[in-house]
């Protein structure tokens, strides 16, 4: 039987080292700065970020995050799985959005495999896609508001966010681990409902965004809190990976669904909103139109919905309808062969990268030609927008810190995976 | 989609005019050693000790924006180590990929931390998870895992449940 770990006990001597050593400190002289950690279980972190923070006074002089608390070793875990099982994995990496997630997984293969997604597969996901950047900003807002002490809004933000869960589940089976794309396609033609449901929840919804704004944007406190806070300029932004909406706040006009189109986005009208003021106020603005651009997307895919199938016409890669299973030998066969031993993706290396709500979600997989990938590596991107966290925190106020971390949005999942 | 191009000869007549292929080549001739084009998109691999000149080659070309860099371990065989860059270029809508072949047994490359600074967590990610150094790296520690675990857990001779 193993036996219980001896707590570490400190020696007497150890203790007044450390006395010694805190004496010795004060007696230098008051201009030293303070090494400050804060995390990983604090509030305000967003799951389990560490930052060992150099303060002098009140004043940031440097941040460095720790992080690394949450890795389960999911790329790894990728390569001991068939191509389709891979897609549940994709959900828990970044647990606010697992569509987009979905999205660019199954883009990726079906780009490696070279198949062709029917219209209204491409719409339908479409439309959870930004179903799904509403749900992730309103988690955002709230929290965001919530750190910055702005209490109500959270409450507000959920009871809406409600709403796409209640959809979700409707649609998946699931309120937050989806699931429900399929690498050519979606796992089942959605509920007949599901269309009211959405149709309902749009157009209540751009009232519920004017609610939130009377909420925040004319509070003086809300405002001294997020204007000329963490600032952060185009060049900085671009050298540091940041992309999404601090990106796009910081006067870069990039949006991967307008410029570099994937899954249809270009049969769709929005706008990509930007502002030049480099701070928090600005991804707070920006976030907000987002969600109405949103909006105006999900209501485009509704109201032009195409017939047809939602599954790309390879039965050997998507399992065939509970009909054909039951009354054709062949689907029954390829549904055996499947869920038995996977399908064979031709050897190749593909990059499909999306526009999370966070940023650039990009897929990197690479196949040796068997039914497992070889590698998958995701490219996310609160891992990189983290890195701009010093230098948008540098200087300023500790209280800043705070602030900063709620504009940037940030993932422990999907930056530690 | 276009047919995949496998060969450096075939790359070169067809995408010669290729913002990144021309600057790199203007620059230096034998700074590419292969050339792929597959699924769209365009993969360059350069020799391990030209990779940062190519990095500043492409940035001054246009490929304003580094997007990911991550190894992919071709354990037995040897080049064991491929790295892979991915650079995209806001202006011009499009990205290249640079490779970088490195032998197990050497698992060494420069930094382009100096080019890119967003590239340190992805250098850090890769020398935790794979054992690459990255020379010149500012702060090359472990990231994801702990301090001080042992091994490298994303190399292929790493077993997928770890060792018990």
């Amino acid at each position: 039987m193993a036996t219980a770990h001896e707590p570490e006990v400190l020696s007497v001597e150890d203790v007044v080292a450390d006395v010694d050593r805190h004496h010795a400190h004060d007696a230098e002289g008051a201009d030293q700065t303070m090494v400050l950690n804060m995390g990983p279980q604090h509030p305000s972190t967003h799951g389990v970020l560490r930052l060992v923070l150099e303060i002098d006074g009140e004043t940031v002089i440097s941040c460095a995050p720790d992080i690394g608390y949450l890795h389960t070793g999911i790329e790894k875990t990728c390569e001991a799985k068939f191509y389709q099982q891979v897609v549940p994995l994709t959900d828990r990496i970044d647990y606010l959005c697992p569509m987009t997630n979905n999205l660019a997984y199954c883009l990726a293969v079906e780009k490696l495999i070279g198949l062709e997604i029917p219209e209204r597969a491409q719409y339908l996901r479409v439309m959870l896609n930004e179903l799904t950047r509403i749900n992730s900003h309103l988690v955002w807002l709230g929290t965001h508001a919530m750190d910055v002490g702005a209490l109500t809004v959270f409450l507000y933000c959920f009871r809406e966010r409600e709403d796409i869960l209640r959809i979700f589940e409707n649609v998946s089976g699931q309120r937050m681990m989806t699931s429900y794309f399929r690498i050519g396609g979606l796992a089942l033609e959605p509920p007949l409902d599901f269309y009211d449901q959405v149709r309902n929840f749009l157009k209540t919804f751009p009232e519920k965004i004017d609610e939130y704004q009377n909420l925040l944007t004319g509070n003086p406190i809300w405002i001294n809190r997020l204007k000329n806070v963490g600032h952060l300029s185009a060049a900085d932004a671009i050298a540091l990976g940041v992309t999404g909406p601090p990106l796009r706040a910081s006067g870069v006009d990039w949006d991967l669904r307008r410029d570099m189109p994937y899954s249809g986005y270009e049969k769709f009208q929005f706008k990509v909103p930007i502002s030049n003021d480099c701070d928090v106020w600005a991804r707070y603005v920006i976030r907000l139109e987002e969600m109405r651009e949103s909006v105006k997307i999900a209501q485009q895919a509704l109201d032009g919905l195409p017939t047809g199938r939602i599954t790309a016409d390879a039965p050997k890669m998507i399992l065939p309808d509970r009909e054909q299973m039951k009354t054709q030998m062949e689907a029954l066969i390829h549904h055996f062969k499947i869920v038995t031993e996977g399908f064979a993706v031709p050897a190749g290396e593909v990059y499909q990268a999306v526009e999370s709500p966070r940023g650039e979600m990009g897929y990197y997989v690479v196949s040796d030609g068997t039914a497992k990938p070889y590698r998958v590596h995701m490219r996310n991107p609160s891992f990189a927008t983290l890195q701009a966290l010093e230098t948008m925190c540098k200087g300023r106020l500790l209280a800043d810190v705070v602030a900063v971390i709620g504009s940037i949005d940030i993932v422990l999942g999907e930056i530690d995976r | 989609m276009a047919d995949a191009l496998l060969t450096k000869e075939a790359v070169m007549e067809a995408h010669g005019a290729n913002a990144a292929i021309a600057a790199l080549l203007t620059a230096d001739s034998s700074i590419i050693t292969n050339a792929k084009f597959a699924c769209n998109e365009l993969t360059l691999t350069v020799p391990r000790e030209k990779i940062v000149t190519a990095c500043e080659i492409v940035k001054q070309a246009g490929y304003n924006f580094f997007e990911d860099v991550t190894a992919v371990d071709w354990y037995p065989s040897e080049p064991r180590f491929q790295l892979s860059y991915h650079i995209l270029s806001m202006g011009l809508k499009e990205r290249v990929r640079l490779c970088v072949l490195l032998d197990g047994g050497d698992a060494v490359v420069d930094s382009i931390t100096g080019v890119w600074p967003s590239a340190n967590f992805y250098e850090r990610e890769i020398f935790d998870l794979f054992g690459i150094r990255f020379g010149g790296h500012p702060n090359l520690r472990r990231i994801m895992m702990p301090e001080d675990w042992q091994g490298h857990p994303l190399r292929k001779d790493y077993p997928v449940e770890g060792y018990r």
